[in-house]
């Protein structure tokens, strides 16, 4: 379930701004891919390509390939909503359904599509779900209250339990912990080496001790200025960039000298 | 902030807080408006109930000869049926409308077709009324024929059709009418869906029907049952439109295309109110009392309603 995804030659344009531009990269599948780099780089926009979440907005296009397993996400015959399916995604600030309870919210996306579920069926997804969002133990006792009731930390592995729910082959990560404290982010952290083994993982992040805990591969986004396109300066082992990196803007940025 | 973070307090002299004579200035002519609503509503209140109590306490054969209850049945009947077809009809149609308008619709079409919308509030009721009579009575008498021969097994189509100025044309000018304010204020709260719901249930592979069920029909459920609700009171206290439209033959009757209709209460004030005198005119507003206090319950069902749903 978990796949490989190569993007080539990537361009992402809002209207007539080119926001990305010229992205190479290979993710691997079962491991980690963390994107780093200054605000406004363009490493969310890129992240939310990875989907087609980025169409959201008007007027969003881009030009290039991501290829997942052989299939062009963004082939004319692809449906954006069946990509969304394959390639779930977290975002910066948890976002639980608030009318609906813990385990609506960890049904809902498997209910979309108006698939019909036996009970029994049900209460199995919710229970390993949660379950491997870490989340099982604290929440068993209270399934049908609001999940909007739950910490912080706890709503943030709502909703990946709500992603990997639909079990996707990529699990996207928008900045995960970026709204949490320090604890809840450990438990995100461990969760995030956990998942690894079953799905393809990219996170993007501001923290770059995140980025070498939690990460095998790591990419550097910068910018030239504003009003620039962001670009890919350097991907290579999490190890490398974080002490040997090729390029001296990677050295300045991961050695806190800018950004 | 909790308590046991801040210091103690008592150390710091109490400091005399500056009165603003900007802030004393609005808070004065906002307290003065508030004040001024409940004295208008009290007042309205108080004279209808006094120019209502001598025909409420009267004998039958003072009053036309049978008992104010019986006179206000059917009109109160009518007015709850007319404004509740016009909600039936009106609210879905103009939740759909607000959501085409925000979810749907290219950017070009939205906003023009907003404005058109709040147009229709602001065309006059009699003109409503005369559209009512005149175009639209006419135009459906064939729909009504044509619902008579096929359903009128049906109580609601039973006929016999006549000219069309029938409670369910009634219902469907009222309609019209109730439009633009469910419309407007359902536009507004659906607009304000956070876009990390609505992110929340793209991300997951909804489409944008699914999303809208996921994300922003529940976050604007309040809003547009207030929104129904302000429609349903302007769909009960609707008076030239239906004077114009219905033809009232009294009686409480479920059939929805005969010309044997009964009356609503804002209707038949207008209707008889220059022919009468005496006690007559205080029966009158006896049956406005009752319509006060409908609305009121109304609006405070509604409330209930709301404050239920969104405790969750």
């Amino acid at each position: 379930m978990s796949k490989r995804i190569d993007v080539s030659d990537l361009n992402i344009y809002y209207g007539d701004f080119l926001a990305v531009e010229g992205v190479s990269m290979a993710i691997e599948p079962r491991s980690v891919t963390a994107f780093i780099g200054p605000s406004g780089c363009g490493k969310s926009t890129f992240l939310r390509s990875l989907n087609r979440m980025h169409e959201v907005i008007p007027g969003a296009r881009v030009e290039g390939k991501v290829v997942m397993d052989g299939q062009d996400l963004y082939g004319s015959d692809v449906d954006p909503v069946d990509v969304r399916r394959t390639v779930g995604m977290v975002f910066q600030r948890p976002n639980p359904f608030p009318t609906m309870s813990i385990a609506e919210n960890v049904l809902a996306g498997a209910r979309l599509n108006s698939k019909r579920m036996r009970k029994s069926e049900a209460d199995d997804l919710v229970e390993s779900s949660l379950q491997g969002a870490n989340l099982w133990n604290e929440v068993k006792d209270r399934l049908d209250r609001p999940g909007a009731g739950l910490s912080g930390g706890q709503q943030q592995r709502l909703c990946i339990a709500r992603a990997i729910a639909v079990k996707p082959d990529v699990l996207l990560m928008d900045e995960p912990c970026s709204a949490l404290d320090p604890i809840s982010t450990l438990a995100i952290e461990d969760l995030i080496q956990k998942l690894k083994s079953d799905y393809t993982i990219v996170i993007v992040t501001h923290n770059m001790q995140q980025a070498s805990r939690v990460s095998d591969a790591t990419a550097f986004f910068n910018i030239a200025g504003t009003g620039k396109p962001g670009k890919l300066i350097e991907m290579a082992d999490t190890a490398t960039i974080f002490s040997n990196p090729t390029q001296k803007a990677t050295e300045d940025y991961v050695s806190g000298r800018f950004g | 902030m909790t308590a046991t973070s801040t210091p103690p307090r008592e150390a710091v002299p109490q400091q005399r807080v500056r009165q603003r004579p900007g802030d004393r200035i609005f808070a004065g002519l906002s307290t003065a408006a508030a004040v001024m609503i409940l004295v208008i509503l009290a007042g309205v209140a108080v004279f209808l109930v006094w120019q209502a109590a001598p025909a409420l306490v009267a004998a039958p054969e003072q009053i036309g000869g049978e008992s104010f209850w019986a006179q206000v049945t059917p009109l109160l009947f009518g007015t709850v049926l007319s404004a509740a077809l016009a909600l039936l009809i009106g609210a879905p149609l103009g939740v759909s409308i607000a959501l085409f308008i925000t979810h749907f619709a290219p950017r070009k079409l939205a906003a023009p077709l907003g404005y058109i919308i709040d147009l229709l509030a602001a065309i006059p009721s009699i003109v409503y009324g005369l559209w009512g009579v005149f175009v639209f009575a006419p135009a459906v008498v064939p729909i009504y024929t044509w619902l008579n021969e096929n359903l009128g097994w049906f109580p609601l189509f039973a006929g016999p059709v006549a000219s069309g100025r029938t409670m369910l044309t009634v219902g469907l000018v009222l309609a019209v009418m109730v439009l633009p304010v469910i419309t407007a204020l359902s536009r507004e709260v659906f607009r304000q869906t956070p876009t990390l719901q609505q992110e929340a249930a793209l991300a997951l592979g909804a489409t944008r029907w699914e999303m809208i069920k996921y994300a922003v029909i529940p976050y604007g459920k309040s809003g547009v049952v207030a929104a129904s609700m302000l429609g349903l009171g302007r769909a009960l206290g609707e008076t030239m439109a239906v004077a114009a439209v219905l033809s009232i033959g009294g009686g409480i009757t479920f059939n929805l295309i005969s010309n044997q209709n009964p009356a609503t209460i804002a209707a038949n004030i207008a209707l008889q109110f220059p022919e009468s005198t005496g006690i007559g005119v205080n029966l009158l507003i006896a049956t406005g009392l009752v319509l006060f206090v409908i609305t009121f319950l109304v609006n405070f069902a509604a409330r209930a309603i709301v404050a239920r749903t969104t405790k969750g």
